[in-house]
C-alpha cells in the first residue's frame, strides 16, 4: 500500500538524499523552503515508513502574465518503485489540493530530452501548455 | 506539421490495432475503417510487422493483430519507421552559407520540440479515453 500525507521536517534528509541520488545534484536548502505554508510537498511512503517518492508544488497566480494555476516543481519516484503507480497517486494527491485551492489547471516545466517524466505527465492527461520557454546563454 | 501518408496510414493502422491486441484486421478492413488505400495499407503493414509490432498477414486477406507494448511504444517509435532520421537528410543547397546554416537552426529547435512531443506519447495514453 501506499500512503500520501504532507512532508514533515523529518523527511527532509530522505527526499534531499533521494533527489540528490537521482539528479546529481545535492539541494537540501531547496527542499526545505518547499515547507512553506503556500507549498505543498507531498511524501509517499510504504507501510514501513519508508519513502517512496515525493512531490512539490504551488498555486502560482499571474506568473508570466497567467491566470491562477497548480504548478508542479519536482516529482521523484525512487527507482526500485516505479511502475506501481506512486507518481500517479502523488500527482493526483496534489492536484486535489490544487482544486481545493480553487484552481483549474495544473502546468509544469519538462527537460524535452527527459522523455521519461514527460511520457508520465502526457500519461496523466496533459499537453502542451499556452506559453513557450525561452533562454538564452549569458556565458 | 505534415506526415508522410504512409508515416499516418502506420499510426492509424498500430493505433486501431492496438485498441484491441485480441482482434486481428486486414489491410482492407484498416483501409475501409479509415478511406485509405489498402494497397499502401498492405505496404505500410508489412513494415510494421518487420519491425515486430504486429503480427500476421498470410495472403492478401490475412489479418494482423498489434503485438508490441502499448506503454512502451511511443508515436516517434511509429514515425521513425515511415520518415527520414534528421541526421540522414540529404544537404540541401545553401545550407553552407551564414543564412543557410540559421535557418537550420531554427528547423532543427522546431524537429527537437516536435520529436519530444511524439516521444512523450505512447499508445497507450494515445488511446485513453480524454477527460
Amino acid at each position: 500500500m501506499v500512503a500520501i500525507r504532507p512532508a514533515q521536517a523529518s523527511d527532509l534528509p530522505a527526499i534531499s538524499a533521494l533527489d540528490a541520488r537521482l539528479t546529481g545534484l545535492d539541494k537540501p536548502e531547496y527542499w526545505r523552503d518547499m515547507l512553506a505554508p503556500e507549498r505543498n510537498l507531498l511524501v509517499a511512503e510504504s507501510d514501513a515508513g519508508k519513502l517512496l517518492g515525493f512531490i512539490a508544488g504551488e498555486v502560482r497566480a499571474w506568473e508570466f502574465g497567467q491566470p491562477a494555476a497548480g504548478w508542479v516543481f519536482a516529482i521523484q519516484i525512487e527507482p526500485k518503485q516505479r511502475e506501481r503507480g506512486v507518481a500517479s497517486a502523488l500527482f493526483e494527491a496534489l492536484v486535489a489540493r490544487f482544486r481545493e485551492k480553487g484552481v483549474t489547471r495544473v502546468r509544469t516545466l519538462v527537460d524535452r530530452k527527459d522523455h521519461l517524466i514527460l511520457s508520465f505527465f502526457r500519461a496523466q492527461g496533459m499537453v502542451a501548455g499556452p506559453s513557450l520557454q525561452l533562454d538564452m546563454d549569458l556565458a | 506539421m505534415k506526415l508522410q501518408t504512409g508515416t499516418r496510414l502506420g499510426l492509424y493502422a498500430i493505433l486501431e490495432l492496438a485498441r484491441d491486441p485480441e482482434r486481428t484486421l486486414s489491410a482492407a478492413d484498416l483501409a475501409e475503417r479509415f478511406g485509405v488505400s489498402s494497397h499502401h495499407l498492405a505496404k505500410v503493414l508489412r513494415t510494421l510487422a518487420a519491425a515486430g509490432l504486429v503480427r500476421g498477414g498470410r495472403g492478401a486477406a490475412g489479418g494482423y493483430r498489434f503485438t508490441g507494448n502499448r506503454r512502451r511504444t511511443t508515436l516517434m517509435d511509429i514515425v521513425a519507421l515511415f520518415e527520414p532520421a534528421p541526421g540522414q537528410r540529404a544537404k540541401e543547397p545553401g545550407e553552407d552559407t551564414d543564412i543557410g546554416a540559421a535557418l537550420q537552426r531554427v528547423l532543427l529547435e522546431v524537429d527537437e520540440i516536435a520529436e519530444a512531443t511524439l516521444r512523450s506519447i505512447s499508445l497507450e495514453t494515445m488511446l485513453k479515453p480524454r477527460r
